[in-house]
Formats: C-alpha cells, structure tokens, sequence
C-alpha cells in the first residue's frame, strides 16, 4: 500500500478526501453496531417462529418510512432498532455528499456547489419518502 | 426452517460473498442475489433490497482505505454522481414497473457480462495525454502518488463516460448490485483514466448511486429487518476479512474461478426468469 509521504495540507482536495473517508467508515461501524444490537434482540424475540418470504407482501408500514422506523424503535421494538441501523448506513454517503458540499464551498468551486447540491437533493427525496 | 437457521444460513453465505467479492472486486451483491433467490426461494424483490443495504456497507465501509491511498478523485467522483444518482432513482421507478421474471433476466445477463469481464487481461493504461475541453472546464484531470513523486493523469470522453453512467446507476437502482463494473468500465475505457483511479473512485461511488434508491426501497417496503440483518453484517464481515487478505495474496485463480461460479449462477438465473420460477 503506497501512502503520500507527508500528511495533507489542510483545505486541499486530499484533505478533504481522507476526512470523508474516515466519516464513512465511522458511519458504517456506528450502523452495523446498531443492527447488531436490534438483530440479537429479533432472534431472542423471534427466533423460533417460520416466516415466508417465498411470496413478496413487503415490510410492515411502520418500517418504510424514517418517522415510522424511529417511533418503533423509541418503543424499543427489535425491527424498528435494526431498520433504524439501516437508516444510519444509508444515511452514511448522504452525510459525505453534504460534508464535500461544505467542503467545495470553502474552496470556492461554485460549479461543484452546485453538482453536489443535485446529488444531495436526489438523496434526500429518496430517504423523505418520495416515491417516483 | 426456522427464523435463526435461515439467519444464520444467511449470514454465513454473506460473509463467503463479501469475502470473494472484496478478493475478486466484484462486490458481494452478485453472489448474494443469487443464494437468496436460487438456494433459499426467497423473493426477488427482498433480496434486491437486502442486497443494496449490504452494496452501502461494503462501499463505506472500504472509502476509507482507498481514499488514505490518494488514488480517489472526489470531482470525477461527484460529477458522476449526478449521472448515478439520476440513474438509481429511474431504475428503482422501473423495478417497480417490470415483473420479477424480468429482473431475473436482466439480472442474469449483467452478471454473466461481469464474470466474462474477469477473463480479461488486466492493463494499465497510463489514462489520456491530453484532456478534453469539457473535462478541462470540469476539473476532472488530477494526479496519483506515484514512488515518491506523483504522476499527472488527463481525462477525456466526459460525454460517453457520463451516459454510460446513467446507465451503471440504472443497472444499481433496478437490480441492487453495485455495478462497479460497468463504473470502472465507463471510466477506465471511455473516459481514459487510470485504472487504479478508476476502481477506486467506483467504489467511492458505489455507496451514494446505492443510497439514491435505498431510500425508495425502504418506502416500497424492500428492505425487511429480518434479511437485510444478517445479509447486511455478514457481508460487511466477510468484505472487511477479504481487504485484509488482499494485500498478502495473488488472488488470480480464485478470481478465475469466483468468475466461472458467477457465469454459471447467471445462467441459472436467466435460465429460471425465462421458466417463470423467479
């Protein structure tokens, strides 16, 4: 592995890069801690009981939308705490979008502003509940 | 069978597909589609969805050793990403259009076109001596490390590489799959750029073109808690062990022969959405 010989200068590109990369790998780890912790307690829960997924009815209504999730998991329902690990990990590279939005701001590339504004915005009405 | 042998099948054949995908760099949703659909009989529409999930967790979870690299090209990676992006969304409105058979094939043939992909020599073109205009305007061209120095690279075909693109988002957003490969393939062949930069921009891209349709996913009801759980830790597991042990191994055989299991799945699978028993 061939790493650059001196720790970027802060406010470059490669600076930027390395920070963003550390976010997602945080993001991911917090993510994964979260299913974990939601995917012991639906095991205990329900281990025992044969679901079928052969035929598609899709998840309960609860769990496809953030407000839904979030309520089932404040009332510490193991579904709603795994599905909330979910929503962090995808929530993941919509935080890494918004953090370079910041980041080509403060470099003034204005053309960049506003490509990662489209992209963010894509991520957003996806994760609000849009449906297309 | 029982929820926890069904987990626990599950999570043991996630970690062998994010363990070979991350050793072959073919990503794990490949082999994961299959295994839930052919091998378990669970609806394609689930494991789409739980296949997604684990393509953002691979890709995230990866970012950052390729970025402490310096191969990443965060303003090849973000212009791309519009047309990703743009792709995912149009392909998730489309998986909710066409019938599961469908899927299947289409799924099959993208499969198939991968694991024959494998079979070609490997280069490294050392990218465009001149850019284009457009990518000029754009900032595309960047540079690597390279020994102690680092080595400039140009960009051209700004306009094939951004189409074919939408198209590698599409394939995300319909089938739950990373599509590196067509990613690297726009990037590598079209657009010019240096290889080592092109898989690792791709996978930096992988995440957010997932992201884009996940959200929809979860509002369609795709992504249950009970599969996308295991499905989800086990390939994160498996691709973080198979990155450790790429650096120590010559990975040759096994990606040859990672790719004839994928030839032959995606036969399988082309084989089943023409039975109609997908």
């Amino acid at each position: 592995m061939t790493r650059p010989p001196e720790t970027p200068p802060p406010g470059s590109d490669e600076a930027l890069e390395v920070l963003l990369g550390r976010l997602l790998q945080a993001g991911v780890l917090v993510a994964a801690a979260v299913v974990a912790i939601g995917g012991i307690y639906l095991l205990i829960m329900r281990g025992g009981g044969k679901p079928a997924y052969a035929s598609f009815s899709g998840a309960a209504t609860a769990l496809r939308s953030v407000g839904g999730i979030l309520a089932e998991a404040r009332a510490l329902k193991a579904d709603g705490i795994v599905q909330t690990g979910l929503l962090l990990l995808i929530a993941t590279p919509v935080l890494r979008v918004a953090f370079s939005l910041f980041g080509f701001a403060r470099q003034r590339d204005w053309l960049y502003v506003l490509l990662t504004l489209f992209v963010l915005t894509v991520l957003t009405a996806g994760l609000s509940g849009w449906q297309p | 069978m029982s929820y926890s042998v069904l987990a626990l099948l599950l999570c043991a054949g996630s970690v062998v597909a994010g363990f070979l995908g991350a050793l072959t760099g073919l990503g794990g949703g490949v082999v994961i589609i299959p295994l839930m659909t052919l091998a378990l009989g669970i609806d394609i529409r689930y494991a789409i969805g739980a296949s997604l999930i684990s393509v953002i967790a691979t890709s995230s979870g990866a970012a950052a050793a390729y970025v402490r690299e310096g191969f990443t090209n965060i303003r090849i990676g973000m212009f791309l990403e519009v047309a990703t992006t743009f792709g995912a969304v149009a392909g998730a409105v489309l998986a909710g259009h066409v019938s599961t058979a469908v899927i299947a094939v289409v799924f099959g043939l993208v499969l198939l076109s991968s694991g024959l992909q494998t079979f070609r020599a490997t280069h490294d073109i050392a990218g465009a001596a001149v850019s284009s205009p457009a990518a000029v305007r754009l900032r595309l061209p960047g540079h690597y490390p390279d020994g102690g120095g680092r080595q400039e690279y140009g960009v051209t075909g700004v306009a094939p590489g951004f189409g074919l693109m939408v198209v590698a988002g599409g394939l995300s957003g319909l089938l739950g799959i990373g599509s590196g490969a067509v990613k690297v393939l726009a990037m590598d062949r079209l657009m010019r750029i240096p290889f080592k930069v092109s898989t690792t921009t791709s996978n930096f891209m992988i995440g957010v073109t997932a992201a884009a349709s996940a959200g929809i996913y979860v509002g369609r009801g795709y992504v249950v808690p009970e599969l996308a759980m295991p499905v989800m830790l086990g390939v994160l597991g498996g691709s973080l062990i198979g990155s450790r042990v790429l650096v120590v191994t010559h990975s040759r055989i096994l990606r040859r022969v990672f790719a004839w299991v994928i030839i032959l799945l995606a036969l399988e699978m082309i084989y089943n959405g023409f039975a109609g028993r997908i």
